[in-house]
């Protein structure tokens, strides 16, 4: 049974109701108050986040300083509850223009309560499309930047585009300028043993999609990927030329992605929606290009001393460079005293998360800067056991890089009133989880 | 830009409800609409506002859909406290429903199907019906949920006003959304009936997988869901299907992707291809693995289905170990999911690979998650032969870094590597003993006990290590005094010199004339006897080639399997149970006519009967009487109602676990007195009353202090003797301090088979409290055996007669309580049922009535009664079949509380 809910609550971190909404009749009111005492009050909060008391359930996710809490007494399906818990907070983000917390949540109480009515219908999910809700759903506070009708006056046919086989997309949107704007956003997760070799290497990215297109447009998008390209050039029988090809382990798409038409012919073919949206989201393991590479030694001197040594390289482009660079070490929970030195940027020590945190802004390619610290511990009387490494972690954004080797081949639109489009297209990566173990 | 909403939530003046009630009467619009809202802001921090019914409801008549949005929520929460006055909203709503504007037709329909309140729902009919028909796709896919919604309120209803035929109809509506509700609607509808409503034929089938490339992400997972109930005809067909679902799995919504998951694997069952099945294993295998790139908590379903399909078809994951690796930063139970998974995939070309990071993990921070690394090597070593002597290499490694709780850990799955390989590895006990005085886990030493005594031979001063386990015998727990027991008997037969034999008669004396505990006096008493009959027939029972064993933990029984594959994104795959494990809830159906007749082998039945007997939910397993395999599971959620926390946490219950009991909590000393059960008289002034209760199943110990001293009291514990149920503290005894002339009241959450006691069942519990200005209080209390009765113990009928049949007429006990009298059945059946013993049915014999029951406790031991008495006249007559006879006396001490009442 695809149920998702019987009962929505978000509560603040001190366990007060900002708002509920009962769906269904098979959980009680209160019973909140065993969420409260079973799992909030407990150490069992953050060691599970589904879990059974008495005869409910209980899905929970902390997002910022709320949660969001699903009460279930039937056999529930879970992935649609904590999907839906997502795409609301989303949905709610897009309302509140960005931010979800405890004051946002109290500020729209009555916009949240009517969401909540329309999202959901006895605990199944309806339509949560910010774009197709938005034309009839207008509270003060809300200001679409693209709709220039007053409020409390629903679109004549927002019922139909509701339902609709398109139902992420309005009709009748007209631009003077028609443009879309494509990000390839990639992050890098890696994670390295101490003696260099890569243990799990992967990429993910997601294309993010702006669009400012008239009417209903059709859109198709062509990369650079292996199977793609084969198909292709099978269509036209002749070998599409092109320099890297690269080979997706797995894609998924956005609603507005024809499946069936990406299945038989690998293309991607859509009508956006309008606005902004992820077009879709990738996963690679193979050919993974790593902007950096990290050469730690740490060596222990004794009981109270410890010498840190840190290489790092950067391997993209001369002519690149990457920004926010952020390399954080671990050191014990002991330390008390550090010294640095460092060849570009700053470091310096975080006790709060027992790390020296070492910032380069820029951080040009084929470049390697050091670091090298000292750390003095205090000597402990306790023999305690020997200090556990965390891994060293690392922050950073390569603008026009692709550590995939990702490229848009193209993207056409088509229209029947035939307007011209200007296409824009941005590459960055980022880290992902980027752990180094020393 | 935000709203400024939160005003509404700080009017906190005297007189707040009269101002409201002023300003809803208001003539302003805006006054009105302000006023309402400040009517909601309270109802959402629990103030009751339902006095204002009549005025919030004279503002629904608006054209501002916002205010009347509003007054429609307010009806949802206080319509049925305030049923008699919901009636002046019947008018409108009916009035809504016919509204030219489509939003307001639904919203009115929608609305009115949560509102159960009978009056209204009769009102609801009419206008359901025409929106069911309605022109704007928006209304009749609202009025299709709201059929299911009318379903759950009054059954009967639905099928007299023929609202089934129109919602199946709907199933071919042209809208994709319209049809996505019809189906979810028909799937809920059909689970609570046990008539066949939405049969799947190939032609919904062919309908379905149309609407379904076109319907919204939510609709699709409604109908992948109902779909998968779909039984293909053949192989051919099955393959037709999965062709036109798989494109689902590059879905970016997680939800879809389960479905379309669950669906294939329930086809491929049929499909006969190799070809097909790899080539669907390797379609199936990238999609689960980008869930993993997901929220945590989506992750986390997703590892718990994961889990469950490697299980059945262990090749689609097989090459992607690597992607399970624990990030450092992954939450706790991320990663304990991660880490269960990497076992059932580790195989002999990636085992290097996965030592590493077992090796990696066991240096980390939390505690639970290292001892579980340090038990999954333990577990590969036995799982993959050839690997086996690497894994304890790295063993070896863990255990130099001398963790105490590393070594312990250690030393237990060493024990198992030498169970499943004798005579290979023996030439590292001499590093184990090193380790032997940092030992204080009871299983840690039971293990190492064991191996000293099953290799005495080869360990030169076997006798002298398990000396210094013996200086403290009489403190140990049970399952390490037995494991003392048999190691020193193994040691006297392997050596029979002095030393052994001095220390034989130690433990001999100590286990049969020290000890309380039944189990360890009667193997004394054979080893004893044994040993001075015929020595040799002692090796042969004693020193007996032991079974290999294999690691066969946390793998699930195949019929198990199959339920829970076939229930794939519920909560059912996560908590790996089947669902009528956890689902209470029994179905709302009317009783039909036709089915007062239905089974009525035990002579005439009662509509309970009925409910009874409908009331477990659909394919019927023999869960009634087999121990879940689950409860094997390191079940994150406790895996029983009465079950403690299985070991995902390690076996320090109460460690982490300690739950927080708050004191000032009414419902201890609320309800009937607390038995007295140290009297002040004797408790120098303190007076302990308590009894166990069990409460949305978990037990606890309500406790009751009255401090008759002079004195303050403070520093409360509690401490629980061995007893068969094995009941313990679930954590510390929360009480403040107490002063003279007052009490305090505590609820105790209670574990089980903690600390069990062996030998017959006895309701004895014997219970130690202290405090810091007193001695310690030793007090007797007894163990009603009907708190243990789980909420799960309902029978359908034809499982009970099933079960009865297949009983040995041994197991049939009965007694007679001739001085109980039943008065009202009624009241006796629901005071049964509140305590989980569940009315199955009643027949009439002569003038006397016989009704049935059933129950079950904890590890699935089911208890079927037969009642037999003349209502209002003394006597009746107690019969019971159990798999457990032996707590037949237990019982009846139990149901002859339950009838006194």
């Amino acid at each position: 049974m695809p149920v998702a809910a019987s009962a929505v609550y978000f509560l603040n971190l001190r366990g007060d109701v900002l708002i509920n909404r009962l769906y269904r009749d098979d959980v009680g009111g209160n019973m909140v108050d065993a969420f409260r005492m079973h799992i909030m009050q407990t150490k069992e909060l953050g060691t599970c986040p589904v879990r059974q008391i008495g005869g409910c359930s209980f899905f929970y996710m902390r997002i910022s300083n709320v949660y969001i809490v699903i009460v279930v007494s039937s056999n529930a399906n879970v992935a649609c509850a904590f999907k839906f818990v997502v795409e609301a907070v989303a949905l709610f983000k897009s309302y509140f223009g960005g931010a979800f917390d405890e004051d946002a949540i109290r500020n729209n109480f009555v916009l949240i309560y009517e969401l909540l009515d329309e999202i959901m219908d006895f605990g199944y999910p309806q339509n949560l499309s910010p774009e197709i809700l938005k034309l009839y759903i207008t509270q003060e506070g809300v200001r679409s930047p693209f709709s220039s009708k007053p409020t409390d006056k629903p679109v004549p046919n927002a019922t139909l585009q509701v339902t609709g086989a398109v139902g992420w997309r309005r009709e009748g949107l007209v631009y003077k300028k028609n443009e879309v704007f494509l990000d390839i956003v990639e992050s890098v997760n890696l994670l390295m043993s101490s003696k260099g070799s890569v243990l799990r290497c992967d990429v993910t990215g997601k294309i993010l999609m702006k669009c400012f297109l008239s009417g209903m447009p059709d859109l198709k998008l062509g990369l650079n990927d292996k199977i793609g390209l084969e198909k292709e050039s099978q269509i036209k029988s002749r070998p599409t030329k092109s320099g890297k090809t690269i080979e997706l382990d797995d894609v998924t798409f956005h609603q507005c992605v024809n499946l069936t038409r990406f299945n038989s012919e690998k293309t991607v073919s859509f009508v956006p929606p309008d606005g902004e949206f992820e077009l879709m989201k990738y996963r690679i393991t193979e050919g993974v290009n790593l902007p950096f590479r990290v050469l730690p030694t740490i060596k222990e001197l004794g009981r109270t001393r410890i010498e840190v040594n840190v290489k790092v390289k950067s391997v993209f482009g001369a002519k690149m460079f990457a920004l926010g660079v952020v390399i954080k070490i671990p050191v014990p929970k002991q330390t008390a005293k550090t010294s640095f030195q460092v060849t570009s940027g700053r470091a310096k020590y975080n006790a709060a998360i027992d790390c020296l945190v070492w910032k380069i802004r820029k951080f040009p390619g084929q470049t390697e800067p050091t670091l090298s610290a000292e750390v003095e511990l205090i000597s402990t009387m306790t023999e305690k056991k020997s200090w556990t490494r965390p891994p060293i972690q690392m922050e950073f954004q390569v603008p026009m890089f692709t550590a995939s080797g990702l490229r848009v081949r193209f993207l056409k639109v088509w229209e029947k009133s035939g307007y011209n489009t200007v296409e824009w297209v941005r590459y960055i990566t980022k880290a992902g989880s980027y752990e180094i173990r020393c | 830009m935000s709203g400024h909403d939160s005003k509404y939530f700080s009017t906190t003046k005297k007189g707040e409800i009269p101002e409201l009630k002023e300003e809803l009467n208001s003539q302003y619009k805006d006054k009105r609409k302000d006023a309402v809202k400040k009517v909601i802001a309270a109802m959402t921090v629990g103030k009751d506002v339902s006095s204002l019914f009549t005025d919030v409801v004279n503002c629904m008549q608006t054209e501002n859909l916002e205010l009347k949005k509003l007054v429609y929520l307010y009806l949802i929460n206080y319509a049925k406290s305030q049923p008699d006055l919901a009636i002046l909203a019947v008018n409108t709503f009916v009035k809504d429903s016919q509204d030219p504007n489509p939003l307001i037709r639904a919203l009115a329909v929608r609305t009115m199907g949560c509102i159960r309140v009978d009056k209204i729902t009769e009102y609801l009919c009419d206008p359901l019906q025409r929106c069911l028909k309605d022109d704007d796709p928006y209304v009749r896919k609202t009025a299709a949920i709201c059929v299911a919604k009318l379903y759950d309120i009054n059954a009967e209803l639905v099928e007299d006003r023929g609202f089934l035929e129109s919602l199946k109809d709907l199933i071919s509506d042209n809208n994709p959304m319209v049809v996505a509700n019809a189906v979810a609607a028909l799937a809920e509808i059909q689970e609570n009936s046990n008539r066949p409503i939405f049969e799947m034929t190939s032609h919904t089938l062919t309908k379905l997988l149309t609407a379904l490339n076109e319907c919204t992400e939510w609709g699709q997972v409604f109908i992948l869901d109902a779909l998968s109930r779909y039984k293909a005809a053949d192989a051919r067909e099955a393959e037709n299907i999965v062709e036109r679902v798989t494109p689902r799995l590059q879905h970016a919504n997680c939800a879809v992707v389960l479905s379309a998951v669950k669906m294939i694997l329930q086809q491929m069952e049929l499909i006969t291809s190799t070809d097909v099945v790899r080539n669907l294993c390797k379609k199936m295998a990238p999609p689960l693995v980008t869930l993993l790139s997901a929220e945590p908590e989506i992750q986390y379903v997703a590892l718990r289905n994961i889990n469950l399909i490697v299980q059945r078809r262990p090749t689609i994951l097989a090459h992607e170990i690597k992607v399970f690796f624990c990030k450092y930063n992954d939450p706790i139970y991320v990663k304990m999911e991660k880490l269960e998974i990497m076992i059932k995939l580790a195989s002999d070309r990636n085992i290097d690979q996965v030592l590493l990071e077992f090796k990696e993990y066991a240096t980390e921070v939390d505690v639970d998650f290292v001892r579980k690394a340090v038990r999954a090597i333990g577990r590969c070593a036995i799982k993959l032969e050839r690997a086996a002597e690497r894994c304890i290499t790295v063993l070896l490694e863990l255990i130099k870094i001398k963790v105490n709780y590393v070594v312990q850990e250690a030393i237990i799955v060493i024990k198992d590597i030498f169970r499943r390989y004798p005579n290979t590895y023996e030439s590292i006990i001499a590093t184990l003993c090193e380790s032997l005085d940092t030992l204080d886990e009871p299983e840690a030493k039971a293990s190492m006990i064991w191996i000293i005594g099953e290799y005495a031979e080869r360990i030169d001063n076997a006798d002298e290590l398990l000396e210094s386990f013996l200086e403290s015998f009489p403190e140990e727990p049970a399952h390490v005094q037995l494991q003392l027991l048999t190691a020193t008997v193994k040691l006297f037969l392997k050596k029979p010199t002095e030393g052994p034999q001095q220390m034989i008669q130690v433990v001999l004396n100590n286990a049969t004339v020290e000890t309380d505990n039944p189990d360890l006096r009667d193997r004394a008493y054979i080893y004893w006897r044994l040993l001075s009959t015929d020595p040799e027939a002692a090796k042969d029972v004693v020193l007996a080639e032991k079974p290999v064993i294999s690691d066969d933990s946390n793998l699930l029984d195949s019929s198990l399997l199959d339920e829970l594959l076939a229930n794939i994104a519920t909560l059912s795959s996560v908590y790996h149970k089947p669902p009528e494990a956890f689902v209470t809830r029994v179905k709302t159906s009317s009783p039909r006519p036709e089915d007062e007749e239905y089974g009525s082998e035990t002579g005439n039945s009662e509509s309970a009967a009925d409910s009874a007997a409908t009331g477990a939910s659909p394919p019927p397993t023999s869960s009634g009487s087999v121990p879940y395999a689950a409860q094997r599971q390191p079940v994150p959620a406790p895996a029983s109602p009465a079950a403690p926390v299985p070991d995902l946490l390690g076996d320090l219950i109460g460690l982490d676990n300690s739950a927080i009991v708050p004191v000032d909590q009414p419902a201890a000393p609320a309800g009937p007195p607390l038995p007295v059960l140290l009297p002040a008289s004797t408790g120098q002034g303190l007076q302990i009353s308590a009894q166990l209760t069990r409460r949305d199943g978990q037990i606890f110990y309500s406790i009751l202090f009255e401090n008759n001293t002079q004195v303050p009291l403070d520093g409360f514990m509690i401490q629980f003797n061995k007893n068969t149920f094995g009941l313990a503290a679930a954590g510390p005894l929360q009480v403040p301090q107490i002063q003279p002339g007052t009490s305090a009241g505590t609820l105790l959450p209670m574990v089980t088979f903690q600390n069990m006691s062996q030998g017959p069942p006895s309701s004895l519990l014997q219970v130690a409290v202290k405090n810091n200005q007193q001695p310690v209080w030793y007090f007797n209390d007894k163990i009603p055996l009907h708190v243990f009765f789980t909420e799960d113990g309902r029978m359908e009928r034809a499982n009970f007669l099933e079960t009865w049949r297949s009983l040995p007429d041994s197991n049939e006990i009965t007694k007679d309580f001739p001085g109980i009298v039943v008065g009202n059945v009624e009241a006796t059946l629901d005071r049964l049922a509140a305590t989980n013993m569940f009315f199955i049915a009643k027949r009439k014999h002569a003038n006397q009535d016989v009704f049935y029951f059933s129950a079950k406790i904890p590890r699935g031991i089911p208890f079927l009664i037969e009642l037999t008495t003349v209502v209002n006249t003394p006597g009746v007559k107690c019969a019971i079949k159990t798999p457990s006879p032996e707590s037949a006396p237990l019982f009846f001490e139990a149901v002859e509380t339950l009838l006194k009442d």
